[in-house]
Protein backbone atom coordinates (compact mmCIF):
# COMPACT_ATOMS: atom_id res chain seq x y z
CA UNK A 1 0.00 0.00 0.00
CA UNK A 2 1.41 3.49 -1.01
CA UNK A 3 2.63 5.72 2.12
CA UNK A 4 0.49 8.79 0.81
CA UNK A 5 -2.51 9.32 -0.94
CA UNK A 6 -2.52 12.51 -3.35
CA UNK A 7 -5.77 14.01 -1.40
CA UNK A 8 -4.93 13.51 2.37
CA UNK A 9 -1.52 15.82 1.49
CA UNK A 10 -3.48 18.25 -0.22
CA UNK A 11 -6.31 18.36 2.17
CA UNK A 12 -2.94 18.39 4.94
CA UNK A 13 -1.88 21.50 2.68
CA UNK A 14 -5.40 23.57 3.24
CA UNK A 15 -6.90 22.27 6.44
CA UNK A 16 -4.40 21.94 8.83
CA UNK A 17 -5.90 23.17 11.84
CA UNK A 18 -9.33 21.51 10.98
CA UNK A 19 -8.22 17.95 10.58
CA UNK A 20 -8.18 15.51 13.47
CA UNK A 21 -6.92 12.41 12.68
CA UNK A 22 -5.32 10.84 9.10
CA UNK A 23 -4.98 6.94 9.11
CA UNK A 24 -4.96 4.06 7.24
CA UNK A 25 -6.20 1.23 8.09
CA UNK A 26 -6.23 -2.13 5.59
CA UNK A 27 -5.63 -0.22 2.96
CA UNK A 28 -8.53 2.60 3.23
CA UNK A 29 -7.55 6.12 3.89
CA UNK A 30 -9.48 7.91 6.93
CA UNK A 31 -9.36 11.94 7.53
CA UNK A 32 -11.30 12.86 10.54
CA UNK A 33 -12.01 16.69 10.65
CA UNK A 34 -13.82 19.38 12.48
CA UNK A 35 -17.36 19.17 11.83
CA UNK A 36 -17.83 22.94 11.55
CA UNK A 37 -15.69 23.02 8.05
CA UNK A 38 -17.11 19.66 6.66
CA UNK A 39 -18.82 21.45 3.78
CA UNK A 40 -15.83 23.44 3.19
CA UNK A 41 -13.72 20.33 3.38
CA UNK A 42 -16.15 18.19 0.88
CA UNK A 43 -16.57 20.92 -1.38
CA UNK A 44 -12.51 21.50 -2.06
CA UNK A 45 -12.08 17.70 -2.58
CA UNK A 46 -15.18 17.29 -4.97
CA UNK A 47 -13.49 20.63 -7.05
CA UNK A 48 -9.85 20.10 -6.48
CA UNK A 49 -9.61 16.28 -6.08
CA UNK A 50 -12.21 15.18 -8.64
CA UNK A 51 -14.04 13.27 -5.60
CA UNK A 52 -16.83 13.56 -7.93
CA UNK A 53 -19.31 10.86 -6.37
CA UNK A 54 -20.38 11.05 -2.75
CA UNK A 55 -21.10 7.10 -2.14
CA UNK A 56 -22.32 6.92 1.20
CA UNK A 57 -23.21 9.13 3.80
CA UNK A 58 -24.06 7.29 7.36
CA UNK A 59 -23.46 7.63 11.01
CA UNK A 60 -21.99 5.44 13.93
CA UNK A 61 -23.22 5.89 17.54
CA UNK A 62 -20.32 5.36 20.18
CA UNK A 63 -22.19 5.94 23.03
CA UNK A 64 -20.31 6.15 26.35
CA UNK A 65 -17.24 5.33 24.09
CA UNK A 66 -16.23 8.39 22.91
CA UNK A 67 -16.60 12.21 24.09
CA UNK A 68 -18.62 12.87 21.32
CA UNK A 69 -21.20 10.61 20.90
CA UNK A 70 -21.65 10.45 16.86
CA UNK A 71 -19.24 10.29 14.24
CA UNK A 72 -20.60 10.82 10.47
CA UNK A 73 -18.80 8.88 7.70
CA UNK A 74 -19.01 10.41 4.16
CA UNK A 75 -17.63 7.80 1.79
CA UNK A 76 -15.84 9.40 -1.39
CA UNK A 77 -15.22 8.12 -4.97
CA UNK A 78 -13.37 9.68 -7.56
CA UNK A 79 -14.50 7.96 -11.16
CA UNK A 80 -11.83 9.98 -12.54
CA UNK A 81 -8.78 8.64 -10.62
CA UNK A 82 -10.71 5.44 -9.34
CA UNK A 83 -9.90 5.68 -5.90
CA UNK A 84 -11.77 5.81 -2.43
CA UNK A 85 -11.62 8.44 0.98
CA UNK A 86 -13.30 8.23 3.72
CA UNK A 87 -14.73 11.57 5.82
CA UNK A 88 -15.30 11.64 9.01
CA UNK A 89 -16.57 14.38 11.54
CA UNK A 90 -17.55 13.69 14.92
CA UNK A 91 -21.00 15.29 16.42
CA UNK A 92 -21.66 15.94 19.83
CA UNK A 93 -25.37 14.21 21.29
CA UNK A 94 -25.53 17.91 22.93
CA UNK A 95 -25.45 19.75 19.60
CA UNK A 96 -26.64 17.03 17.37
CA UNK A 97 -26.29 19.47 14.36
CA UNK A 98 -24.27 19.05 10.86
CA UNK A 99 -24.31 21.01 8.27
CA UNK A 100 -26.04 19.17 5.04
CA UNK A 101 -23.91 17.95 2.10
CA UNK A 102 -26.72 18.36 -0.60
CA UNK A 103 -24.90 22.00 -1.23
CA UNK A 104 -21.89 20.30 -2.83
CA UNK A 105 -23.44 16.34 -3.97
CA UNK A 106 -26.95 15.80 -4.57
CA UNK A 107 -27.09 12.18 -3.55
CA UNK A 108 -26.97 13.56 0.23
CA UNK A 109 -30.47 13.86 -0.16
CA UNK A 110 -32.19 10.93 1.00
CA UNK A 111 -28.80 9.45 2.54
CA UNK A 112 -28.57 12.27 5.29
CA UNK A 113 -32.57 11.39 5.38
CA UNK A 114 -31.91 8.41 6.61
CA UNK A 115 -29.26 9.42 9.28
CA UNK A 116 -31.36 12.01 10.31
CA UNK A 117 -34.41 9.28 10.80
CA UNK A 118 -32.75 6.25 11.83
CA UNK A 119 -29.64 8.53 14.30
CA UNK A 120 -31.64 11.70 14.94
CA UNK A 121 -28.70 13.85 14.37
CA UNK A 122 -30.24 16.91 12.55
CA UNK A 123 -28.63 18.32 8.85
CA UNK A 124 -28.39 22.25 8.50
CA UNK A 125 -29.80 23.68 5.42
CA UNK A 126 -31.28 20.24 4.50
CA UNK A 127 -34.11 21.07 1.92
CA UNK A 128 -36.11 18.32 2.70
CA UNK A 129 -35.27 16.71 6.47
CA UNK A 130 -38.42 14.45 7.04
CA UNK A 131 -37.90 10.70 7.78
CA UNK A 132 -37.34 8.40 5.24
CA UNK A 133 -37.77 4.50 6.07
CA UNK A 134 -39.58 4.75 9.68
CA UNK A 135 -43.65 5.93 9.37
CA UNK A 136 -43.29 10.25 10.31
CA UNK A 137 -44.84 9.71 13.30
CA UNK A 138 -42.64 7.04 14.64
CA UNK A 139 -40.71 7.80 18.29
CA UNK A 140 -37.23 7.81 18.96
CA UNK A 141 -34.21 6.40 16.47
CA UNK A 142 -33.49 2.70 16.04
CA UNK A 143 -29.96 2.92 15.11
CA UNK A 144 -28.95 4.10 18.68
CA UNK A 145 -27.25 2.16 20.73
CA UNK A 146 -30.02 2.81 23.54
CA UNK A 147 -32.73 1.80 21.66
CA UNK A 148 -34.12 -1.80 22.37
CA UNK A 149 -33.81 -3.78 19.60
CA UNK A 150 -37.24 -5.44 20.05
CA UNK A 151 -38.22 -1.86 19.82
CA UNK A 152 -39.77 -0.21 22.93
CA UNK A 153 -41.99 -0.87 25.50
CA UNK A 154 -41.43 -5.17 24.61
CA UNK A 155 -40.30 -7.33 26.48
CA UNK A 156 -36.52 -8.51 25.77
CA UNK A 157 -35.80 -11.58 23.90
CA UNK A 158 -35.00 -14.28 26.37
CA UNK A 159 -33.79 -17.10 23.78
CA UNK A 160 -36.65 -20.00 22.82
CA UNK A 161 -37.97 -21.33 25.96
CA UNK A 162 -38.73 -24.90 24.59
CA UNK B 1 -63.42 21.78 -13.93
CA UNK B 2 -60.57 24.40 -14.58
CA UNK B 3 -57.59 23.87 -17.16
CA UNK B 4 -54.99 25.41 -14.72
CA UNK B 5 -55.81 22.35 -11.96
CA UNK B 6 -53.07 20.38 -10.55
CA UNK B 7 -54.57 16.95 -9.36
CA UNK B 8 -52.30 14.42 -6.50
CA UNK B 9 -52.63 11.04 -7.21
CA UNK B 10 -51.51 8.24 -5.19
CA UNK B 11 -49.34 5.08 -7.00
CA UNK B 12 -48.61 2.25 -5.15
CA UNK B 13 -47.68 0.90 -2.62
CA UNK B 14 -49.52 -2.44 -3.82
CA UNK B 15 -48.88 -1.89 -8.32
CA UNK B 16 -47.80 -4.26 -10.38
CA UNK B 17 -45.33 -1.72 -11.72
CA UNK B 18 -43.99 -0.53 -8.95
CA UNK B 19 -41.60 -3.65 -8.47
CA UNK B 20 -42.44 -4.08 -4.85
CA UNK B 21 -43.83 -2.15 -2.33
CA UNK B 22 -42.59 1.39 -3.86
CA UNK B 23 -45.51 4.12 -3.27
CA UNK B 24 -45.58 7.72 -5.24
CA UNK B 25 -47.46 10.73 -4.29
CA UNK B 26 -47.26 12.36 -7.74
CA UNK B 27 -48.89 15.96 -8.45
CA UNK B 28 -49.97 16.16 -11.85
CA UNK B 29 -51.10 18.84 -14.25
CA UNK B 30 -53.31 16.73 -17.10
CA UNK B 31 -50.34 13.56 -17.71
CA UNK B 32 -47.72 15.58 -17.23
CA UNK B 33 -45.56 15.03 -13.85
CA UNK B 34 -44.75 17.86 -11.92
CA UNK B 35 -43.58 16.57 -8.90
CA UNK B 36 -43.23 12.85 -7.90
CA UNK B 37 -42.51 12.22 -4.08
CA UNK B 38 -41.28 8.47 -3.75
CA UNK B 39 -42.30 7.13 -0.38
CA UNK B 40 -40.45 3.85 0.71
CA UNK B 41 -40.10 1.90 3.79
CA UNK B 42 -42.55 -0.52 3.72
CA UNK B 43 -40.41 -3.38 3.81
CA UNK B 44 -37.58 -2.03 6.58
CA UNK B 45 -36.50 -4.86 8.49
CA UNK B 46 -33.98 -3.54 10.15
CA UNK B 47 -30.82 -5.09 8.83
CA UNK B 48 -28.27 -2.82 10.28
CA UNK B 49 -29.67 -2.82 13.59
CA UNK B 50 -30.42 -6.46 13.12
CA UNK B 51 -26.52 -7.38 12.65
CA UNK B 52 -25.36 -5.70 15.51
CA UNK B 53 -27.22 -7.88 17.82
CA UNK B 54 -25.97 -10.90 15.78
CA UNK B 55 -22.26 -12.71 14.85
CA UNK B 56 -20.44 -12.34 11.57
CA UNK B 57 -21.72 -15.26 10.40
CA UNK B 58 -25.60 -14.91 11.28
CA UNK B 59 -25.47 -12.12 9.70
CA UNK B 60 -24.64 -13.79 6.40
CA UNK B 61 -28.19 -14.92 5.87
CA UNK B 62 -29.51 -11.36 6.65
CA UNK B 63 -27.87 -9.87 3.03
CA UNK B 64 -29.12 -12.51 1.23
CA UNK B 65 -32.17 -10.87 1.90
CA UNK B 66 -31.32 -7.18 0.56
CA UNK B 67 -31.63 -7.73 -2.75
CA UNK B 68 -33.49 -10.77 -3.32
CA UNK B 69 -32.87 -11.16 -7.16
CA UNK B 70 -29.22 -10.97 -6.27
CA UNK B 71 -28.73 -12.75 -3.07
CA UNK B 72 -24.96 -13.93 -4.05
CA UNK B 73 -24.05 -10.66 -5.33
CA UNK B 74 -24.89 -9.43 -1.36
CA UNK B 75 -23.36 -12.69 -0.16
CA UNK B 76 -19.82 -11.60 -1.79
CA UNK B 77 -19.99 -7.96 -0.94
CA UNK B 78 -19.94 -9.20 2.56
CA UNK B 79 -17.90 -11.46 2.89
CA UNK B 80 -15.42 -9.35 1.26
CA UNK B 81 -15.87 -6.64 3.64
CA UNK B 82 -15.21 -9.33 6.39
CA UNK B 83 -12.51 -10.90 4.86
CA UNK B 84 -10.69 -7.29 4.46
CA UNK B 85 -11.27 -6.84 8.23
CA UNK B 86 -10.08 -10.45 9.18
CA UNK B 87 -7.50 -9.70 6.56
CA UNK B 88 -7.67 -13.86 4.67
CA UNK B 89 -7.16 -14.94 1.83
CA UNK B 90 -9.73 -16.80 -0.29
CA UNK B 91 -7.95 -20.31 -1.92
CA UNK B 92 -8.27 -20.26 -5.76
CA UNK B 93 -10.58 -22.61 -7.04
CA UNK B 94 -13.21 -20.93 -4.39
CA UNK B 95 -12.35 -17.09 -6.03
CA UNK B 96 -13.62 -18.87 -9.10
CA UNK B 97 -16.78 -20.37 -8.30
CA UNK B 98 -17.51 -17.02 -6.87
CA UNK B 99 -16.76 -15.60 -9.98
CA UNK B 100 -19.26 -17.53 -11.77
CA UNK B 101 -21.82 -17.54 -9.34
CA UNK B 102 -21.48 -13.62 -8.79
CA UNK B 103 -21.69 -13.50 -12.89
CA UNK B 104 -25.06 -16.00 -13.11
CA UNK B 105 -26.58 -13.71 -10.41
CA UNK B 106 -26.15 -10.51 -12.51
CA UNK B 107 -27.56 -12.52 -15.68
CA UNK B 108 -30.43 -13.32 -13.57
CA UNK B 109 -31.05 -10.02 -12.15
CA UNK B 110 -30.88 -8.63 -15.57
CA UNK B 111 -33.35 -11.16 -17.00
CA UNK B 112 -35.42 -10.37 -14.31
CA UNK B 113 -35.17 -6.75 -14.82
CA UNK B 114 -35.54 -7.11 -18.72
CA UNK B 115 -38.68 -9.07 -17.90
CA UNK B 116 -40.53 -6.84 -15.65
CA UNK B 117 -39.48 -3.95 -17.50
CA UNK B 118 -40.22 -5.39 -21.65
CA UNK B 119 -44.05 -6.33 -19.45
CA UNK B 120 -44.54 -2.87 -17.89
CA UNK B 121 -44.17 -1.12 -21.25
CA UNK B 122 -46.59 -4.12 -22.55
CA UNK B 123 -44.09 -6.49 -24.25
CA UNK B 124 -45.47 -9.64 -22.80
CA UNK B 125 -43.48 -12.34 -24.47
CA UNK B 126 -40.18 -11.71 -23.32
CA UNK B 127 -41.09 -11.87 -19.86
CA UNK B 128 -42.20 -15.39 -20.42
CA UNK B 129 -38.71 -16.60 -22.27
CA UNK B 130 -36.37 -14.33 -19.78
CA UNK B 131 -38.19 -16.47 -16.42
CA UNK B 132 -37.65 -19.31 -18.84
CA UNK B 133 -33.59 -18.83 -18.75
CA UNK B 134 -33.91 -17.46 -14.92
CA UNK B 135 -34.94 -20.89 -13.92
CA UNK B 136 -32.34 -22.05 -15.12
CA UNK B 137 -29.85 -19.99 -13.22
CA UNK B 138 -32.09 -21.03 -10.21
CA UNK B 139 -31.75 -24.31 -10.52
CA UNK B 140 -27.93 -23.77 -10.67
CA UNK B 141 -28.38 -22.00 -6.77
CA UNK B 142 -30.44 -24.86 -5.79
CA UNK B 143 -27.65 -27.31 -6.83
CA UNK B 144 -24.65 -25.58 -5.16
CA UNK B 145 -26.75 -24.44 -2.17
CA UNK B 146 -30.07 -26.18 -1.80
CA UNK B 147 -31.66 -23.02 -1.59
CA UNK B 148 -33.34 -21.38 -4.86
CA UNK B 149 -32.73 -17.51 -3.84
CA UNK B 150 -31.85 -17.58 -0.39
CA UNK B 151 -28.39 -19.34 -0.90
CA UNK B 152 -25.96 -18.26 2.15
CA UNK B 153 -23.25 -19.94 0.07
CA UNK B 154 -20.25 -17.76 0.85
CA UNK B 155 -18.33 -18.17 4.09
CA UNK B 156 -15.43 -15.80 5.04
CA UNK B 157 -12.82 -17.67 3.76
CA UNK B 158 -14.34 -19.26 0.64
CA UNK B 159 -17.45 -20.84 -0.16
CA UNK B 160 -19.56 -23.55 2.95
CA UNK B 161 -18.58 -26.39 0.53
CA UNK B 162 -17.71 -27.54 -2.86
CA UNK B 163 -19.93 -27.84 -5.92
CA UNK B 164 -21.36 -31.02 -7.04
CA UNK B 165 -19.75 -32.78 -10.25
CA UNK B 166 -23.04 -31.59 -12.20
CA UNK B 167 -22.14 -28.07 -11.58
CA UNK B 168 -19.43 -27.98 -14.46
CA UNK B 169 -21.83 -29.71 -17.40
CA UNK B 170 -24.98 -27.73 -16.20
CA UNK B 171 -23.17 -24.20 -16.31
CA UNK B 172 -21.38 -24.72 -19.39
CA UNK B 173 -24.78 -25.94 -21.29
CA UNK B 174 -26.28 -23.01 -20.12
CA UNK B 175 -23.74 -21.07 -21.52
CA UNK B 176 -23.86 -22.77 -24.65
CA UNK B 177 -27.78 -21.60 -24.89
CA UNK B 178 -27.37 -17.93 -23.28
CA UNK B 179 -26.37 -15.94 -25.99
CA UNK B 180 -28.85 -17.30 -28.41
CA UNK B 181 -31.60 -16.51 -26.28
CA UNK B 182 -29.99 -13.01 -25.59
CA UNK B 183 -30.12 -12.36 -29.92
CA UNK B 184 -33.96 -13.96 -28.87
CA UNK B 185 -34.50 -11.28 -26.67
CA UNK B 186 -32.93 -8.44 -28.85
CA UNK B 187 -34.66 -9.59 -31.81
CA UNK B 188 -37.99 -9.36 -30.25
CA UNK B 189 -37.19 -5.96 -28.96
CA UNK B 190 -34.39 -3.89 -30.39
CA UNK B 191 -35.72 -2.99 -33.62
CA UNK B 192 -39.67 -3.09 -32.27
CA UNK B 193 -41.14 0.28 -33.24
CA UNK B 194 -43.44 0.30 -29.80
CA UNK B 195 -40.70 -0.37 -27.94
CA UNK B 196 -38.25 2.22 -29.48
CA UNK B 197 -41.37 4.72 -28.93
CA UNK B 198 -41.48 4.40 -25.61
CA UNK B 199 -38.08 3.85 -24.32
CA UNK B 200 -36.69 6.33 -26.77
CA UNK B 201 -36.15 10.16 -25.18
CA UNK B 202 -37.38 8.86 -22.05
CA UNK B 203 -35.98 9.25 -18.66
CA UNK B 204 -32.52 11.21 -19.95
CA UNK B 205 -30.18 12.09 -16.88
CA UNK B 206 -26.59 13.86 -17.85
CA UNK B 207 -23.65 11.97 -17.08
CA UNK B 208 -22.95 15.07 -14.62
CA UNK B 209 -26.29 14.62 -13.15
CA UNK B 210 -25.85 11.15 -12.84
CA UNK B 211 -22.44 11.47 -10.84
CA UNK B 212 -23.61 14.12 -8.62
CA UNK B 213 -26.54 11.65 -7.30
CA UNK B 214 -24.31 9.33 -6.81
CA UNK B 215 -26.14 6.60 -9.38
CA UNK B 216 -24.30 3.79 -10.13
CA UNK B 217 -24.12 0.35 -12.14
CA UNK B 218 -25.91 0.48 -15.46
CA UNK B 219 -27.76 3.33 -14.79
CA UNK B 220 -24.64 5.36 -14.57
CA UNK B 221 -23.10 3.67 -17.79
CA UNK B 222 -26.03 4.15 -20.07
CA UNK B 223 -25.41 7.43 -19.23
CA UNK B 224 -21.77 7.65 -20.86
CA UNK B 225 -19.99 7.12 -17.44
CA UNK B 226 -17.15 4.76 -18.00
CA UNK B 227 -16.62 3.10 -14.96
CA UNK B 228 -17.10 -0.23 -13.31
CA UNK B 229 -15.47 -1.50 -9.76
CA UNK B 230 -14.86 -4.99 -11.71
CA UNK B 231 -12.74 -3.06 -13.54
CA UNK B 232 -11.62 0.20 -12.13
CA UNK B 233 -11.61 -1.23 -8.74
CA UNK B 234 -11.25 -4.65 -8.73
CA UNK B 235 -11.99 -7.12 -6.02
CA UNK B 236 -11.94 -10.98 -6.17
CA UNK B 237 -9.79 -11.29 -8.46
CA UNK B 238 -11.63 -9.26 -11.75
CA UNK B 239 -8.56 -8.16 -12.44
CA UNK B 240 -7.49 -11.22 -14.11
CA UNK B 241 -10.60 -11.56 -16.63
CA UNK B 242 -11.19 -9.60 -19.88
CA UNK B 243 -14.32 -8.67 -20.52
CA UNK B 244 -15.81 -4.79 -22.06
CA UNK B 245 -17.54 -2.42 -20.28
CA UNK B 246 -20.68 -1.01 -22.21
CA UNK B 247 -21.36 2.72 -21.85
CA UNK B 248 -24.54 4.27 -23.56
CA UNK B 249 -24.34 8.03 -25.37
CA UNK B 250 -28.21 9.06 -25.03
CA UNK B 251 -28.74 8.77 -21.38
CA UNK B 252 -31.91 7.45 -22.10
CA UNK B 253 -33.87 4.50 -21.23
CA UNK B 254 -33.11 2.71 -24.83
CA UNK B 255 -29.44 3.13 -24.01
CA UNK B 256 -29.45 1.48 -20.36
CA UNK B 257 -31.55 -1.28 -22.15
CA UNK B 258 -28.44 -1.67 -24.84
CA UNK B 259 -26.17 -1.69 -21.65
CA UNK B 260 -27.58 -4.14 -19.93
CA UNK B 261 -28.14 -6.42 -22.71
CA UNK B 262 -24.48 -6.04 -23.50
CA UNK B 263 -23.51 -6.51 -19.98
CA UNK B 264 -25.35 -10.04 -19.83
CA UNK B 265 -22.98 -11.28 -22.94
CA UNK B 266 -20.13 -9.91 -21.33
CA UNK B 267 -21.03 -12.01 -18.54
CA UNK B 268 -21.36 -15.05 -20.20
CA UNK B 269 -17.65 -14.76 -21.46
CA UNK B 270 -16.63 -14.12 -17.88
CA UNK B 271 -18.26 -16.76 -16.99
CA UNK B 272 -16.92 -19.20 -20.18
CA UNK B 273 -13.13 -18.19 -18.96
CA UNK B 274 -14.02 -18.77 -15.36
CA UNK B 275 -14.92 -22.47 -16.29
CA UNK B 276 -11.82 -22.63 -18.24
CA UNK B 277 -9.69 -22.14 -15.26
CA UNK B 278 -12.14 -24.20 -12.54
CA UNK B 279 -9.08 -26.49 -10.99
CA UNK B 280 -9.75 -29.37 -8.18
CA UNK B 281 -8.58 -27.69 -4.62
CA UNK B 282 -9.49 -26.90 -1.19
CA UNK B 283 -12.86 -24.23 -0.82
CA UNK B 284 -12.08 -22.92 2.30
CA UNK B 285 -8.97 -21.38 3.18
CA UNK B 286 -7.12 -23.23 6.70
CA UNK B 287 -7.99 -20.32 9.03
CA UNK B 288 -9.18 -22.23 12.02
CA UNK B 289 -9.93 -19.56 14.09
CA UNK B 290 -12.74 -18.20 11.67
CA UNK B 291 -13.42 -20.86 8.93
CA UNK B 292 -15.37 -24.13 10.23
CA UNK B 293 -14.30 -27.66 10.18
CA UNK B 294 -14.77 -30.55 7.12
CA UNK B 295 -18.46 -32.19 8.02
CA UNK B 296 -16.69 -35.19 8.28
CA UNK B 297 -14.69 -34.12 11.34
CA UNK B 298 -17.58 -32.94 12.60
CA UNK B 299 -19.81 -35.54 12.68
CA UNK B 300 -16.35 -38.41 13.48
CA UNK B 301 -14.29 -36.90 16.29
CA UNK B 302 -14.69 -35.03 18.96
CA UNK B 303 -11.98 -32.61 18.47
CA UNK B 304 -13.80 -31.21 15.21
CA UNK B 305 -17.32 -31.61 16.85
CA UNK B 306 -16.12 -29.04 19.60
CA UNK B 307 -14.52 -26.48 16.86
CA UNK B 308 -17.72 -26.54 15.17
CA UNK B 309 -19.35 -25.61 18.50
CA UNK B 310 -17.29 -22.43 19.32
CA UNK B 311 -17.48 -21.25 16.13
CA UNK B 312 -21.24 -21.53 15.25
CA UNK B 313 -22.41 -20.22 19.16
CA UNK B 314 -19.68 -17.54 19.90
CA UNK B 315 -18.75 -17.07 16.65
CA UNK B 316 -15.17 -15.73 15.65
CA UNK B 317 -13.47 -12.43 17.15
CA UNK B 318 -12.13 -9.42 14.41
CA UNK B 319 -9.68 -7.38 14.80
CA UNK B 320 -10.62 -3.77 15.75
CA UNK B 321 -10.84 -1.60 12.57
CA UNK B 322 -13.23 -0.49 9.98
CA UNK B 323 -13.51 -1.06 6.55
CA UNK B 324 -15.77 -0.40 3.46
CA UNK B 325 -15.89 -2.49 0.68
CA UNK B 326 -17.97 -1.77 -2.56
CA UNK B 327 -18.53 -4.28 -5.20
CA UNK B 328 -20.33 -3.96 -8.67
CA UNK B 329 -23.58 -5.88 -7.39
CA UNK B 330 -26.16 -6.19 -10.99
CA UNK B 331 -27.91 -3.02 -9.88
CA UNK B 332 -24.95 -1.04 -9.15
CA UNK B 333 -22.28 -0.16 -6.48
CA UNK B 334 -23.36 -2.20 -3.37
CA UNK B 335 -21.32 -1.71 -0.34
CA UNK B 336 -20.72 -2.56 3.02
CA UNK B 337 -19.27 -0.72 5.77
CA UNK B 338 -18.22 -2.77 8.93
CA UNK B 339 -16.86 -1.18 11.83
CA UNK B 340 -15.69 -3.86 14.60
CA UNK B 341 -15.07 -3.34 17.61
CA UNK B 342 -12.84 -6.20 18.18
CA UNK B 343 -15.74 -8.78 19.35
CA UNK B 344 -17.55 -11.55 17.40
CA UNK B 345 -20.15 -9.31 16.60
CA UNK B 346 -19.93 -6.16 13.87
CA UNK B 347 -20.33 -2.45 15.83
CA UNK B 348 -21.81 -1.16 12.99
CA UNK B 349 -22.82 -2.74 9.69
CA UNK B 350 -23.97 -0.13 7.06
CA UNK B 351 -25.14 -1.71 3.64
CA UNK B 352 -24.73 1.17 0.88
CA UNK B 353 -27.73 -0.06 -0.82
CA UNK B 354 -27.15 0.60 -5.15
CA UNK B 355 -31.09 0.99 -5.75
CA UNK B 356 -31.90 3.43 -3.21
CA UNK B 357 -29.41 6.04 -4.42
CA UNK B 358 -30.46 5.22 -7.87
CA UNK B 359 -34.07 5.74 -6.67
CA UNK B 360 -33.39 9.49 -6.08
CA UNK B 361 -33.01 9.90 -9.33
CA UNK B 362 -36.92 9.65 -10.30
CA UNK B 363 -37.53 12.74 -9.25
CA UNK B 364 -35.24 14.85 -11.90
CA UNK B 365 -35.81 11.96 -14.54
CA UNK B 366 -39.71 12.10 -14.28
CA UNK B 367 -40.26 15.86 -14.08
CA UNK B 368 -41.81 16.95 -17.05
CA UNK B 369 -43.01 13.38 -18.06
CA UNK B 370 -45.79 11.82 -19.27
CA UNK B 371 -47.29 9.70 -16.52
CA UNK B 372 -47.34 6.55 -18.70
CA UNK B 373 -44.08 7.21 -19.17
CA UNK B 374 -43.15 6.79 -15.21
CA UNK B 375 -43.34 3.51 -15.51
CA UNK B 376 -41.08 2.84 -17.85
CA UNK B 377 -38.72 5.12 -15.90
CA UNK B 378 -39.41 2.92 -12.65
CA UNK B 379 -38.21 -0.37 -14.71
CA UNK B 380 -35.34 1.35 -16.10
CA UNK B 381 -34.30 1.95 -12.66
CA UNK B 382 -33.97 -1.37 -11.58
CA UNK B 383 -35.03 -0.67 -8.31
CA UNK B 384 -35.45 -4.03 -5.69
CA UNK B 385 -37.29 -2.57 -2.60
CA UNK B 386 -35.85 -4.93 -0.27
CA UNK B 387 -32.58 -3.91 -0.98
CA UNK B 388 -34.01 0.31 -0.40
CA UNK B 389 -35.88 -0.73 2.24
CA UNK B 390 -33.27 -2.92 4.27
Amino acid sequence: MADTNRAVEKLQGKFEASILEVKQDRGDWIVTVRKEDIIAILAFLKQECKFDMLTDVTAIDYLGKAADRFMMVYQLTSVLFKDRLRVKAPVAEAECVIASATQVYSSANWLEREVFDLFGIRFDKHPDLRRILMTPDWVGHPLRKDYPLQGPGREPYKGRLS
Amino acid sequence: MANNEIMTINMGPQHPSTHGVLRMVIELDGETILKIDPDVGYLHRGVEKLSEHRTYHQTLPLTDRLDYLAPMSNNLGYMLAVEKLLDIDVPERAQTIRIIMTELTRLQSHLVWLACHALDIGAMTVFIYAFREREAIMETYELISGARMTSNFFRAGGLSQDVPAEFEKKVRDFMAEMPGFIDTYEGLLTGNPIWRKRTIGNGVISAEDATDIGITGPALRGSGVNFDLRRDIPYAGYENYTFEVPVGTECDTFDRYKVRLIEMRESCKIVTQAMDRLKPGPVLSDEPQVCYPPKDSVYNSIEGLIHHFKIASEGYAVPEGEVYMGIEAPKGELGFYLVSDGSSKPYRMRVRPPSFINLQAIEKMAKGAMLADLVAIIGTLDIVLGEIDR
